[in-house]
């Protein structure tokens, strides 16, 4: 008896609950379906191809992988890649920070201008990207006959893939910079100048720490890109093997030459660098969320 | 100059002018004076000629091709991209966290290897397309498919943050005064959302006109057929018709300006609707 009224007097509660949560959450069915969607939707569009990277990569077993990477050409286009990043990211690094200082911290005519500028090159397809540095100092080139004479090579060598690399990454670290500062405002500077600081130790001390997260988070973005970017690259390098070719280009050369397992190789050591891409990015957001 | 002037006053802050010239100084020669190229050499070519090369009916087909690829693969997104950032604010489910992070695949995979393994995937052999009676690489369906992978985290990561920031008391507000839940998304939720969904879509529409890497392995590249836009400049180039690939230059560059344009009035539009 006392089981059956405690149930009775539970029913109405456990109603009116179900009822709150229907009007402020879908039915059951509802929420199983569309994580289902979301779910296929990832699974085939991100998980899928993702997996058969690496999968591919060691179909014809670890010898053939170990000679994809290893030989002397895959080391070649490592070698460039990483030249090229070492040189674009900081470079874009150093003119992210000044574009963020002088667009947060001061006002001036042409402020939304300058801020177009710098996200330009985001909307600017690859293509062109490497084709407007060809139209600079190719042959036919506005700059051309003047590098010939001098005996420079920009395009179709080192030069010409690092101008290209740092147009296609030059907003990244710029943009991420740029609302955050904003929000942070100009008090703390201000404070520090008055207080007899000079411009760069407030800089370092101040404004820096605040920053940190931001500008780590724009870095990563600028290296993953500046490592993959292959249309704008794959227009200036000439595609000289062994000597031009970064790892993007040099994957497509193999996989048109049909060696698909060698091609899934150096893919999937750029598929690891992405993977620890979204790691760090995970764990920056985590950090400057606590903070 | 009179801003100048005006700010003085507050302008304790050192670096105004060595930070302004560093930034004019890089993006002047990085930026505006590259791309001021493609407008000057494309004054080498009298008007029938410009004409002439960016009616060309190969090119013409191209930017069919390139046009409805990325607004398929822009709709698609903005369908599956609005449900992935619903999803993933909403509801609890296995495996989240690493979905969640996953969804920025695209932006870190670079462009060549996300076209090779999604061409391997979805060839007539491949692990999908096998399944399928129809052709799905190497026809428009494939360059679609390239496109929703570039454009995906655009939608999900202009809709998750206005997602997350909706506060529950619109919702219990709407259900009190007895809307059901589907009048509640409809009338409440959906508007909120609505400059969001079009600012992911003009992002990753904007960024499918010009994609390259990804495309070119999975799109067979039949002239009249799947050749996207951004290949046609590649192939003017390799045949060194440098007018011919920097007029087709000039007519992206051009509807890329349009559309940054266009996103910018979204934004301020939904700002200014925010503020009031």
């Amino acid at each position: 008896m006392e089981q059956s009224t405690a149930i009775k007097q539970a029913a109405p509660e456990k109603n009116k609950a179900i009822a709150k949560s229907s009007a402020l959450q879908e039915p059951r069915f509802v929420r199983y379906t569309l994580t289902f969607i979301a779910l296929v939707f990832l699974g085939f569009f991100i998980v899928l191809p993702l997996v058969s990277i690496f999968i591919t990569a060691f179909q014809k077993g670890v010898d053939v992988y170990m000679a994809a990477i290893t030989h002397p050409d895959a080391l070649a286009a490592i070698k460039l890649t990483l030249t090229v990043v070492v040189i674009a990211v900081p470079l874009n690094a150093i003119f992210g920070i000044m574009a963020a200082w002088v667009l947060t911290k001061f006002n001036f005519k042409g402020k939304n201008l300058l801020l177009t500028i710098v996200d330009l090159p985001f909307a600017v397809s690859p293509v062109i990207a490497g084709l407007i540095f060809i139209l600079l100092f190719g042959a036919q080139g506005l700059f051309g006959d003047w590098l010939f004479e001098n005996d420079i090579k920009v395009v179709f060598a080192l030069p010409g893939i690092v101008l290209a690399t740092i147009f296609v990454t030059l907003p990244f670290v710029a943009r991420e910079l740029i609302p955050l500062m904003q929000t942070q405002g100009t008090s703390e500077e201000e404070a520090s100048i008055s207080l007899g600081a000079g411009g760069f130790k407030t800089f370092w001390h101040v404004t820096l720490p605040n920053i940190k997260w931001g500008l780590l988070y724009g870095l990563i973005l600028c290296n993953a890109r500046a490592i993959g970017e292959f249309g704008a690259v794959s227009v200036v390098s000439g595609h000289i093997r062994g000597m031009t070719n970064t790892m993007p280009l040099h994957i497509e050369i193999l996989y048109n030459e049909y060696q698909f397992a060698a091609a899934f190789a150096v893919a999937s050591l750029m598929s690891v660098i992405a993977i620890i891409t979204l790691i760090v990015k995970d764990i920056i957001a985590w950090k400057s969320k606590s903070v | 100059m009179t801003s100048l002037t005006l700010n003085k006053k507050r302008r304790i802050i050192p670096g105004f002018h060595l930070s302004l010239g560093y930034t004019m100084l890089y993006v002047s020669l990085l930026v505006l004076l590259p791309l001021s190229m493609i407008f000057i050499h494309t004054l080498s070519l009298n008007w029938a000629e410009f004409v002439d090369i960016v009616t060309a009916p190969r090119a013409v087909s191209s930017y069919k091709v390139s046009f409805s690829t990325a607004l398929a693969a822009g709709l698609l997104n903005v369908v599956f991209g609005t449900i992935i950032a619903w999803v993933l604010v909403r509801y609890q489910f296995p495996f989240k966290r690493i979905m969640d992070g996953l969804v920025d695949l695209p932006f870190a995979l670079p462009t060549a290897v996300a076209g090779i393994a999604l061409t391997s995937l979805y060839a007539p052999n491949g692990w999908i397309g096998q399944f399928f009676s129809f052709k799905i690489a190497f026809t428009p369906l494939g360059i679609i498919i390239a496109l929703t992978f570039i454009g995906l985290p655009f939608v999900v990561r202009t809709v998750q943050p206005v997602l997350q920031n909706i506060s529950a008391e619109v919702e219990e507000a709407s259900a009190s005064l007895g809307a059901t839940r589907l009048q509640t998304f409809g009338k409440v939720i959906l508007p909120e959302l609505a400059p969001a969904i079009l600012t992911g879509f003009s992002l990753a529409f904007a960024r499918a006109l010009g994609e390259y890497g990804s495309v070119v392995f999975i799109a067979g590249n039949m002239p009249m057929k799947t050749e996207i836009t951004p290949l046609i400049i590649m192939t003017k180039l390799e045949q060194y018709d440098y007018a011919g690939a920097t007029a087709i230059a000039l007519v992206m560059l051009i509807t890329s300006f349009i559309l940054l344009f266009s996103i910018n009035i979204i934004q301020w539009l939904a700002n200014r609707r925010f503020v009031q």
